[in-house]
């Protein structure tokens, strides 16, 4: 019988990511310090001011409901808070914000440019979308592997496998937005005599918000399951109070948690899903 | 003076215009050249100026190239071959950056779809062709206002293209285009999407802009009425190529083939024929000069029933009726003059529409007077002179 020796797809994998470490170790390190700087800032400075006390990021997060959606919205934000700071786990949730904070920020920073990069020109979005599906197929977990070798246990390697997995949607809908804009307002810009940037900034983009507002909002949803994920591999927050509910067997522990990442989703969903009906 | 002039511009539709335009013949058809290139024929050959303050309607059915022919002006489609001199200025030998600028400075545009943005104001909407030119806030806020009070839109600034009706969102869309104070106004079937009623209304407001702006207008539409209305001269197209260019009288009256003829034929005379295509000479006396009894006997002659009174000037002073001028002739009306009717008279402009004239002239008991801005009589409208000049033109309906 012959035999077909295995493809070594897992051997020239790690081969490359085990080049990459070795080698390009100094962008990773460069990285893991700006990122993390960034996460601990942030975390820190929230802690901080919830050392007086949570009441006031609940007010102020009431207030932004309140200011950029409905009012509705803003007091179920506060109730929904209420009940996490009095399940005690105020400082988990801090935690995780940021972690979503600072992951969606990334995204977006990288998934708006190549978004639009992938609207003007045909043969770069013919090469980003099959590797946006391929990100968005491939199961979560696996981004947690290589992620520890490059930027070791902790929020890092959380945010890392986080903008992988919560980029696509901000690239996609970017440039399903562009695309969308009506062709006769760009032929009315070009009558006009506009330049390809004024017709970026004064109509593409202006248009395409509200599709570009759905992607955002979408990143965040995703970041945010990712984030809880990624407390396998030391992120904390409350996917970290759900991993140690699983380790002790305490069904009890992981659904309070669960239900504050609920809350928290129901939050960030509805203030970032009525910004654009607002307008 | 030659605003703008074109010279055999083609558009070839496909992936390689140039290479298959190479391959067309003489008197090809536009179903032949696809078949032989697979490629799409917009515009050929077409050739023709423009006057400065001219209207210049191009006509024709859906996919006769003549939105095509229109987007070859400003270069919106590139032109496959042949030339477009503005103001001379070989526009198709133009930099991008050069016919950016040009555009900007030359062209208003207004859109059958309207293309406002959706998220500006009417204000903003209005102040864009500016903007894209970096001119001051403070003056183009000026300009813009400026044009939405000339297309009536005062108080509308601050309403949202989705609050307002199609008919003034397209007046958003020329006080967009006049903003800018271009020399052309390109309009692509402009008032095709409005309802009948609106569409007539924006007609007469574009018509009366033009006069108060002089602008050369270069106008697109399927609607020969519209063009009619509009034109000052009319270009004809069909299946890309140009089949008749005249003024709306010469098409009307000798169109140059079937195509031209089948169009013409559904049109309503009463709304191209004026005053003064239908009035006859008229007969009248002069006043004092002339007494009763030469009106009498003028009237004898001519077998009419009633003259105009005039004075030297030939100034319109009323008119006076056969049994009237009789009773003067014979003394038992006192005098000539209060015999003279002078409230009942009516009077029309020479370039008055027949379709405005038509139902008023079943009414009077008089002949209509057709008078200039000096009061002075230029000729007479009856009923017989009216049916005369719509069967001269080949349509009674």
């Amino acid at each position: 019988m012959i035999t077909i020796p295995k493809f070594p797809l897992g051997e020239g994998i790690e081969y490359g990511i085990n080049y990459l470490t070795d080698n390009f170790a100094f962008i990773t390190k460069a990285v893991s310090a700006v990122v993390e700087t960034g996460i601990e800032g942030l975390n820190q400075g929230l802690m901080y001011i919830s050392s007086f006390s949570p009441l006031i990021l609940i007010a102020v997060i009431t207030v932004l409901a309140w200011l950029v959606s409905t009012r509705r919205i803003a007091i179920g934000s506060f109730l929904g808070l209420l009940f996490i700071w009095n399940l005690g786990l105020w400082e988990a949730t801090v935690s995780t914000f940021s972690l979503v904070l600072i992951s969606t920020l990334i995204s977006v920073m990288m998934g708006l440019p190549l978004g639009i990069l992938a609207a003007f020109y045909e043969r770069f979005y013919k090469v980003v979308m099959p590797v946006l599906d391929f990100m968005q197929t491939m199961p979560a977990f696996v981004y947690l592997i290589p992620a520890i070798p490059f930027f070791g246990l902790g929020p890092v390697s959380a945010v890392f496998t986080t903008v992988i997995f919560s980029m696509p949607p901000a690239i996609r809908l970017t440039c399903l937005g562009i695309r969308q804009v009506p062709f006769d307002l760009i032929e009315a810009a070009d009558a006009f005599g506009a330049s390809r940037m004024q017709k970026l900034y004064k109509i593409q983009l202006p248009v395409a918000t509200p599709t570009i507002m759905a992607g955002v909002n979408q990143t965040i949803m995703l970041a945010l399951s990712m984030v809880v994920i990624a407390a396998m591999i030391g992120a904390g927050g409350l996917g970290g109070e759900v991993w140690r509910a699983i380790q002790r067997l305490k069904p009890g522990m992981g659904f309070e948690a669960g239900i504050a990442v609920v809350i928290m989703a129901i939050i960030l969903d509805r203030i970032t899903q009525n910004i654009k009906s607002k307008q | 003076m030659e605003k703008i002039k074109l010279e055999g511009v083609t558009k070839v539709f496909g992936n390689h215009p140039k290479k298959s335009f190479a391959k067309y013949k003489q008197g090809m058809t536009r179903d032949e050249f696809k078949e032989k290139t697979g490629h799409t024929l917009g515009v050929l050959d077409a050739s023709f100026s423009i006057h400065e303050g001219e209207k210049l309607v191009v006509m024709g059915l859906s996919g006769s190239g003549k939105s095509t022919l229109l987007r070859c002006i400003n270069r919106l489609f590139e032109p496959t071959a042949g030339k477009v001199i503005i103001d001379g200025i070989d526009v198709t030998a133009l930099e991008a950056e050069e016919l950016r600028l040009l555009r900007q400075k030359k062209f208003g545009m207004v859109f059958q779809r309207f293309a406002l943005l959706p998220h500006r104001t009417v204000l903003k909407n209005t102040e864009f062709g500016l903007e894209v030119q970096n001119i001051d806030a403070a003056v183009r806020e000026e300009k813009a206002r400026e044009a939405l009070e000339l297309v009536g839109l005062k108080g509308w600034e601050d309403s949202y293209p989705n609050q307002l009706s199609g008919g003034m969102q397209q007046r958003v869309g020329l006080a967009r285009a006049l903003a800018v104070d271009p020399d052309i106004l390109l309009m692509d079937e402009a008032f095709s999407a409005l309802d009948p009623l609106i569409r007539t209304e924006m007609q007469d407001e574009l018509l009366s802009l033009e006069s108060k702006v002089n602008k050369t207008i270069l106008f697109i539409t399927h609607d020969l009425d519209e063009a009619l209305k509009i034109g000052d001269r009319i270009v004809m197209m069909k299946d890309g190529r140009i089949v008749q260019i005249g003024t709306p009288e010469e098409i009307l009256m000798s169109p140059a083939t079937e195509y031209v003829e089948r169009f013409v034929e559904n049109v309503d005379m009463t709304k191209v024929l004026t005053a003064k295509d239908v009035m006859v000479k008229p007969v009248s006396i002069s006043y004092p000069k002339d007494g009763p009894r030469t009106a009498l006997h003028r009237m004898k002659e001519r077998g009419i029933s009633s003259i105009f009174v005039v004075d030297n000037e030939r100034k319109l002073k009323g008119i006076v009726l056969a049994e009237n001028a009789k009773e003067c002739v014979e003394g038992s009306a006192k005098d000539f003059d209060s015999v003279i009717e002078k409230i009942d008279v009516m009077k029309v402009q020479p370039d008055a529409p027949l379709q405005d004239i038509l139902p008023k002239i079943a009414d009077i008991r008089y002949p209509i007077a057709v008078v200039d801005d000096g009061e002075k009589l230029l000729g007479v409208i009856v009923r017989g002179s009216v049916i005369a000049g719509l069967a001269e033109r080949g349509s009674i309906q």
